[in-house]
């Protein structure tokens, strides 16, 4: 017997509008004031009537887009109604039959393990849709029994729900699939994705087929395990569910279909999933089209015009950095993989020392070393592109060594106590005070070979015996008379000059 | 004529000249209400010192040599509908009655932009279900034509306000009719205009597709006044349409040459009161006289009108009430036990049994398994009687066709027969679902005194057109000049 874990994942996104998807209030995360950031609409008040934020549509848009969703050229707005103090309305006007977009997809890049590398991963998205968040509930958890508190500043803030395909296989896919999405809607700018602060949201559905010994295949009942707050949780979440699952048919047998699907919650503390009750009633939405807004109608036009304004997607600048600049997929994926920014930066450095390979070792290493233990972000790191560019460039074109690079490197971020942005000129001065330039004034190294060869004889005699190693401590006496020389130039120089005695 | 009697065109060339203060008006329409307003009751909430402040405001503005807006000095009444600004808001409802609108109505910042007064707000039936006016929570508003008799509704409120002479103008909301059938019996014009013509933000929702505000007075050039005052884009209102709103009162007086009036067979159908049917006979026949050409025409979908709204309106209701919960605002029950039992309580109490009544009957329409019997098809059939306007108005410019199908019925005859009220509404619900504006003219007397209704629809957009004809038959006719003998000005 073996089996297979079946995952479902629906992401909600909150999207980066500075208003709220039908009312002009502000969308800033503002735990600490409750209830500041709201009016007639948001609070569901007598009389008032949503309007449709352009900008939430277009940001919407742009996910979908990012999701290789088909955008519909008609879409519309429905209630879905249930009671909840967190829902002044008394219902949430989002999608229900004609979502504006559905039938997409997200590639998860191949795994390199020792056996090599995987496939590429195509997770298939059902749907994609708009709709209003709720405010946000706060009981009282001290068993004292103080009333609970609705907080409504986040009433009506835009959401992105994004429904995959159960084509997930497990819970280490289920996080990649996140990552990937968080790293896509990063990259477009439509959504921090902050986990923290709730503007990314996830709940999965997950089973078992259980594959028994006799060639049959048995599903498990579908569970969903609601408001899991961190990637890690989610993956947490299904493994405990797969043995859950397991061990829950080995008891029971009971397979999909046999009882109502189940909804879990999970709790992190303990690492495991808890049943949580029953809702009152089969929940019955009764969606219906919202009367007060009007359909939407997408052209051609509009959907050209954020066309043109997408950048790159990251599953393509990947393989575009891997071409340009010689790059292996690995070392492509961790700069695509740490941000839109941290991209940007590469490329400024790579362009500028002319040597990818040698930016991409810099960038994935000293770089990201060093901005995690100053615990910054690329925006922050001070050593800026433009000046990491021109220390490298000196590599390129061998003024200084790569040894010596990383001095500077070390004494530019050691200078800097994390406040001021570094400059150029900053690595000049570096070079002068430590005398790491490369000397290429070939007469003064000529100059101390000779002196060095005079006063050695026994060393030159060594050497015309045969011992390769013996001109080492001539090498070092021409370095430190020559600081900044290259030693392998110097070496093959005091090797001719004593060939040539 | 009275102060109270003058029509607002009357009030609004005396204001003119001086020789009228809007002070004065306002008193005496405050005293009007003093009056007879303990018998009428139309009114929810007075405030005669705010209004006695706006109108001296106007005056002092008037006397400074300032511009002043269409209807300055000019007192209006407001349905409790419709939110305005720092004064309690109910709907009539147990639900709100300590609910103050933090904010103005578009219709209510018009109305303001055109200096009129806002005299107080008037009773109606609870959340605008119902076509007596005796549902309110509050109070019963009686017909000032005949006290023991209802001014239908559920704006019955506005139109008795204006009927008893307490305010010259009104305004109204019309879900099915709620304007042209209290008008209609109360013998006041009314007018329900185009879906999205006038702003819906601020309009306490009963039903969103159908609602629309609209305006009372006793003659067409009110209306049309009002009307203008109120039309317009509103961006806060997603069905508020942006078309220019024409000058209606420059344009009123203007007869139409060659007009072109149908009626149609399915309206005059058993039920109808033979002295409502002799009523729009004699109008279709005036307009003959005046040179129209009258035509019969078949709405043949109008017979499912009734039906489809009483699909469509409870659907919406139940939804639009969901926020009537106790949480945020309005009514909360003193003791519940859990959230679920504070929900039913509160709403237990504070709704009365016809909103239940709507809410039940919407919240099953739209259950999953009958949403596509009920609601579903009600919307498809609400398509159909919309194209049998379109058909129609290709042929004709105008509809002529009774308001209600009788006179004014006696408080507490149908309250306990709701299938016998909702057809009260049987001739102008259709209008409201196929989004074409409608209004309500005085058309007569029945043997018992009782006001008569003639109503005229038009195309959508076409309320130019509707108060041109209107006037033209009004023009010829001295109904809209009747006063109802109790309600004598005593000042």
């Amino acid at each position: 017997m073996h089996t297979t874990t079946i995952i479902g994942l629906e992401v909600h996104v909150q999207l980066q509008t500075k208003t709220k998807v039908f009312c002009g209030c502000t969308t800033a995360f503002n735990p600490t004031q409750p209830n500041v950031q709201t009016c007639p609409v948001c609070l569901g008040l007598p009389g008032s009537l949503p309007v449709l934020n352009r900008e939430a549509f277009t940001l919407a848009v742009k996910t979908a887009m990012a999701l290789n969703c088909a955008i519909s050229p008609y879409t519309k707005w429905d209630r879905k109604q249930y009671y909840y103090p967190d829902l002044p309305k008394g219902y949430q006007i989002s999608q229900y039959d004609l979502p504006f977009s559905e039938d997409g997809f997200v590639e998860l890049e191949p795994l390199e393990t020792e056996e090599g590398t995987g496939e590429t991963r195509r997770i298939g998205i059902i749907r994609a849709h708009l709709e209003e968040d709720a405010g946000k509930n706060t009981h009282d958890d001290s068993g004292r029994k103080a009333d609970s508190q609705v907080d409504l500043n986040r009433a009506g803030t835009p959401l992105v729900e994004i429904v995959s395909q159960p084509d997930l296989r497990s819970p280490s896919e289920a996080r990649r699939y996140l990552e990937e999405l968080k790293l896509l809607l990063t990259y477009l700018g439509v959504s921090d994705c902050n986990m923290q602060e709730g503007s990314l949201r996830c709940d999965a559905n997950v089973n078992l087929h259980i594959h028994t010994d006799d060639g049959h295949k048995i599903p498990t009942p579908i569970v969903e395990v609601k408001n899991l707050n961190s990637f890690r949780n989610v993956e947490l979440a299904i493994e405990y569910e797969e043995k859950r699952q397991l061990e829950q048919w080995k008891k029971t047998g009971q397979k999909i279909g046999d009882v109502a699907k189940e909804t879990r919650g999970f709790d992190a503390a303990r690492g495991v999933t808890f049943a949580q009750r029953g809702k009152e009633e089969a929940s019955d939405y009764r969606y219906f089209p919202d009367p007060d807004l009007v359909p939407v109608i997408v052209s051609e036009e509009f959907l050209e015009g954020i066309r043109s304004s997408l950048c790159e997607f990251p599953a393509d600048r990947r393989k575009r950095l891997a071409a340009a600049y010689q790059l292996s997929t690995y070392d492509a994926s961790v700069i695509v993989g740490q941000g839109l920014e941290f991209a940007e930066y590469y490329e400024e450095v790579a362009k500028l020392c002319g040597d990818g390979k040698q930016a991409s070792n810099w960038v994935t290493q000293d770089v990201l070393r060093e901005m995690n233990e100053r615990n910054q972000t690329i925006a922050q790191f001070p050593l800026r592109a433009a000046v990491l560019g021109n220390l490298l460039g000196r590599i390129t074109s061998k003024q200084i060594t790569i040894k010596s690079a990383r001095e500077v490197f070390a004494t530019l971020l050691s200078e800097t106590h994390a406040r001021q942005v570094l400059s150029s000129h900053q690595i000049d001065q570096i070079i002068a005070e430590k005398g790491l330039a490369l000397v290429t004034d070939t007469g003064a190294i000529e100059q101390a070979i000779a002196d060095v060869v005079a006063k050695n004889p026994k060393i030159v005699a060594d050497f015309k015996g045969g011992k390769q190693g013996a001109i080492g401590p001539l090498v070092g006496q021409v370095m430190k008379a020559v600081k900044g020389a290259d030693p392998a130039v110097v070496r093959n120089l005091i090797a001719e000059k004593i060939n040539s005695m | 004529m009275s102060i109270p009697g003058l029509t607002v065109s009357e009030l609004l060339g005396k204001l003119a000249t001086g020789e009228l203060k809007s002070v004065e008006l306002t008193q005496a329409c405050l005293d009007q209400i003093s009056a007879h307003d303990a018998s009428v009751r139309a009114f929810l909430s007075v405030d005669a010192e705010a209004s006695l402040a706006q109108a001296r405001s106007v005056d002092q503005r008037r006397a400074a040599g300032e511009t002043l807006g269409l209807l300055a000095g000019v007192p209006v009444a407001i349905k409790d509908v419709i939110c305005q600004k720092g004064t309690v808001t109910t709907c009539a409802s147990r639900m709100l009655e300590k609910f103050v609108a933090p904010y103005d109505a578009h219709v209510i910042e018009r109305l303001r932009a055109a200096d009129a007064v806002l005299l107080g707000k008037t009773n109606m039936d609870e959340f605008a279900m119902g076509s007596s006016t005796e549902n309110s929570a509050y109070q019963i508003t009686r017909n000032p034509w005949d006290l023991e008799r209802t001014p239908g509704g559920s704006s019955g409120g506005s139109a008795a306000a204006v009927s008893a002479l307490m305010a010259p103008l009104s305004l109204g909301s019309d879900t099915g009719g709620s304007i042209r059938q209290p008008a209609g019996l109360c013998g006041v014009v009314g007018m329900k205009p185009t879906y999205g013509r006038v702003s819906r933000f601020g309009l306490i929702a009963y039903a969103s597709s159908l609602d629309q505000i609209g305006p009372f007075a006793r003659d067409v050039q009110g209306a049309a006044l009002l009307l203008e005052a109120i039309a317009g884009h509103d961006g806060r209102d997603s069905t508020s349409v942006p078309h220019d709103v024409p000058n209606y009162s420059q344009t009123v007086d203007h007869p139409l040459e060659g007009l072109k009036i149908g009626y149609a067979k399915e309206h005059f159908a058993p039920g109808l009161d033979p002295e409502v049917e002799r009523s729009v006979k004699d109008a279709l026949n005036i307009y003959k006289k005046l040179g129209a050409t009258i035509q019969e025409i078949s709405l043949p979908h109008q017979k499912y009108a009734v039906a489809v709204y009483y699909l469509v309106a409870p659907s919406e209701a139940s939804s639009n009430l969901a926020r009537y919960d106790g949480v945020h605002y309005g009514h909360r029950a003193a003791q519940f036990d859990s959230m679920v039992d504070m929900y039913s309580a509160s709403r237990g109490e504070g709704f009365g049994s016809e909103v239940k009544r709507r809410i039940m009957l919407g919240t099953y329409a739209l259950s999953a398994g009958y949403y596509d019997a009920y609601y579903l098809k009600a919307l498809k059939v609400r398509r159909l009687i919309r194209n049998d306007f379109d058909e129609a108005f290709g042929e004709v410019d105008i509809i002529a066709t009774p308001v209600n199908p009788t006179p004014a019925f006696k408080i507490g005859e149908l309250v306990n027969d709701p299938l016998a009220m909702y057809l009260s509404d049987i001739y102008t619900i259709s209008a409201n679902l196929a989004g074409i504006p409608g209004i309500s003219v005085p058309a007569g007397f029945s043997s018992g005194g009782l006001p008569l209704g003639l109503q005229l629809l038009g195309a959508p957009f076409a309320e130019g057109k509707l108060l041109r004809a209107a006037r033209m038959f009004e023009r010829e006719t001295d109904w809209h000049t009747r006063i109802p003998p109790n309600m004598v000005v005593t000042k």
